[in-house]
């Protein structure tokens, strides 16, 4: 790439680290520093905000990035991706949404402990939202890297691993000065920016194709060597059990992991009431909706036009098919149009990731101070003191998320995610579901149903190929792989369902008919709530 | 603040009622006297979640989200599963280059939009009043309780 690129490139993203933290500073001014204000940025954005910074959190670099290189490489088979995050909503908006409105205050574990008995419950589910959101921060991390690479030309180790760091140390920044607050304006502006462009990339596309569907999708088929097979399922996972099993479990894991992402169920606080969570969610099922048609077309679009050879040339994993669709959609390479184009992409890109990774920071770091530390430290620890162990547990995080970043940055960001939405699906959904739900859970049942889910779907993952035993796996000089899937949806999500039941089947606790009462009433009716 | 949400003018008419002899309850309660008030307010919920209201509500709730849950979930891992077993079925064409399998595809979109569309118009027609009552006289009932008790 010539240097064009990256200067108009690195002038663009520096005008949006520019803004982001010129609104940072603006919103952290007239902070109380209450856990309030920090963690639910006072609980006064309407739906409409709220709708925009959901799709915000939710448009990620695996989307935006990982997401259309599958299209791009493997046809329909990265389609049945965008499906799966799509249909999910239907079940955060039925069973989640509203009702986590109603009965929590800033994490999950509110939610789960305000039945049971406090501690043993919310160290489980801070933990295991801990590990979601470690899991999707590493997924943006190597989107990070693979941008840098791309824009700089290839093998710059170096350079890749200081754009990860430069990425760490922002979000960082964004999340300890700014709260919720600064986070929510930071994900707004970045989700107008990414629809902004895709929009206009996608019209680009049509354009080029004279509006005609059908020949982008028979050209993106001639073009990607296999014909007709490309537009119908089977070319990624059509081959062995193992891989159509493979594709199942991914399946499972994304329609049921949406309702268990920290990072999504905090947004649901930042508006007053739950039918302003519901209308939120609405809002942002019609953005992110909009949003995967348009990836579709844009994936089909990269096969068409930049061809999956020439995708996989210069990224493996698929992760940089949309910036190369932007420099042949602009005029190839070496024109003004590529040029501009692509940085602007470059440039979106790199503010989706830093924006998404902000709020996984932020969710992370309420489940370390308003669960973990508050159960295992002090009794009585001051809301004050809260806000400050959660402005150091979000350096904790960036830490840990900069580290495994730079370990896991050769598979593709789109799968990464599909890892963490399965650990979600296992460790949080069931705990969830059970204590809406089911009037005889018990906490026994409970700190099962986490650890159920949870240690399953974490050792799984160790043993299966993604780790050792095949050339593309983290460690490929080594072989302990025992489990043959990549995602341990299919297993484990079953098994937390049966280790919350099983907990609390065999538990002596009477479960509390009046706490079970408070609950369902606070959660259908509103009663209550913060 | 949303001044448009129903919510806020129940809580502003609330502050006028009278709320026991010492109007705002004293914030400070000994433990013994909290730990009463809690299990009267403990006894309000279960009284409320035993009225027919709000056994309507919650009725009108779970007629819809359980069909809608089986339906969508019924309906994506058939989706799921039929494309990684049976890629044959998904490959047929239909119109030029679009198959099953994205007709398939763009139908799980269209029901997504109209599912949330319909949640949202039952929740709006079918609940929300209900439960805003529901909540203000829940919350009527708990403020009582814990101010009554001095």
């Amino acid at each position: 790439m010539t240097g064009h690129h990256q200067t108009l490139a690195l002038l663009l993203f520096s005008a949006f680290v520019a803004v982001t933290l010129a609104i940072t500073t603006w919103v952290s001014r007239k902070r109380h520093g209450s856990a309030e204000e920090f963690y639910a940025g006072g609980r006064l954005f309407s739906p409409l905000e709220n709708g925009f910074a959901i799709a915000g959190d939710y448009m990620s670099a695996a989307s935006f990035l990982g997401v259309t290189g599958l299209i791009a490489l493997f046809g329909y088979d990265g389609l049945l991706y965008v499906v799966g995050f799509l249909v999910a909503w239907l079940l955060v908006l039925f069973l989640v949404a509203e009702l986590v409105r109603n009965c929590g205050r800033f994490t999950l574990a509110d939610v789960v402990a305000a039945r049971m008995s406090e501690r043993p419950v919310r160290i489980a589910t801070g933990t295991s939202s801990v590990t979601v959101s470690v899991l999707y921060l590493v997924a943006q991390m190597v989107g990070a890297g693979s941008l840098v690479a791309l824009l700089l030309g290839g093998a710059s180790q170096a350079a890749r691993a200081w754009t990860v760091i430069g990425v760490g140390a922002l979000m960082v920044i964004y999340v300890s000065l700014g709260g919720m607050r600064a986070t929510t304006w930071i994900q707004i502006v970045k989700a107008v920016l990414l629809l902004a462009g895709t929009v206009a990339l996608t019209v680009l596309v049509l354009l080029r194709f004279h509006g005609d569907l059908d020949r982008l999708l028979l050209t993106a088929a001639e073009r990607s060597g296999h014909g007709e097979v490309f537009l119908a399922p089977g070319l990624k996972y059509g081959g062995s059990w193992t891989a159509r099993l493979d594709f199942m479990s991914l399946g499972l894991a994304l329609v049921l992991g949406t309702a268990g992402l920290p990072h999504i169920l905090s947004r649901f606080y930042t508006v007053p009431t739950a039918r302003a969570a519901r209308r939120s969610v609405l809002w942002s099922i019609g953005l992110i909706g909009g949003f995967y048609l348009m990836t579709i077309v844009l994936g089909f679009g990269a096969a068409a036009l930049v061809g999956p050879e020439a995708v996989r040339r210069s990224n493996a994993a698929g992760n940089t098919a949309v910036p190369l669709l932007a420099l042949d959609l602009g005029g190839g390479a070496g024109s003004t149009g590529g040029t501009v184009l692509f940085a602007i992409v470059a440039a979106i890109a790199f503010a989706t990731i830093l924006a998404v990774v902000a709020g996984i920071t932020l969710a992370s770091s309420a489940s370390v101070a308003h669960d973990l530390y508050v159960s295992l430290r002090r009794r009585h620890a001051k809301p004050r003191g809260e806000v400050a162990v959660a402005r150091m547990a979000s350096v904790g995080i960036g830490v840990v998320a900069i580290a495994l970043g730079l370990l896991a940055r050769d598979l593709n960001v789109a799968f990464l995610v599909g890892l963490a939405f399965a650990v979600s699906a296992s460790a949080n959904l069931p705990v969830l579901m059970y204590s809406l739900f089911w009037r005889g859970f018990t906490t026994r049942g409970a700190v099962w149903a986490v650890y159920g889910g949870l240690v399953p779907a974490l050792g799984l993952v160790v043993l299966s190929p993604v780790v050792s035993g095949s050339p593309d796996s983290l460690f490929p000089g080594l072989d302990f792989q025992y489990f043959p899937l990549q995602n341990p949806g299919l297993v484990s999500i079953p098994l937390g369902f049966l280790a919350g039941w099983l907990g609390t089947v065999t538990s002596a606790e009477v479960p509390d008919e009046a706490k079970h009462a408070e609950t369902e009433v606070r959660s259908l009716t509103g009663a209550g709530a913060v | 603040m949303r001044y448009d949400d129903p919510w806020y003018d129940a809580l502003a008419s609330g502050w006028g009622e009278p709320t026991g002899a010492g109007g705002v309850p004293e914030p400070r309660a000994e433990p013994a006297r909290r730990a009463r008030e809690e299990r009267a307010a403990a006894d309000v919920y279960l009284e409320v979640q035993r009225s027919a209201a709000f056994q309507e509500v919650r009725r009108r709730y779970r007629r819809f989200v359980v069909p809608g849950v089986i339906v969508f979930l019924a309906w994506y891992v058939g989706y799921v599963v039929t494309a990684t077993t049976a890629p044959g079925l998904m490959a047929r064409p239909v119109a030029g280059a679009v198959n099953v399998a994205m007709l398939a595809g763009l139908g799980q979109f269209l029901t997504t939009f109209l599912l949330a569309w319909a949640y949202a118009r039952h929740a709006r027609l079918r609940r929300d009043r209900a439960a805003l009552d529901l909540r203000w006289d829940t919350q009527e009932m708990t403020r009582s309780v814990r101010g009554g008790a001095s």
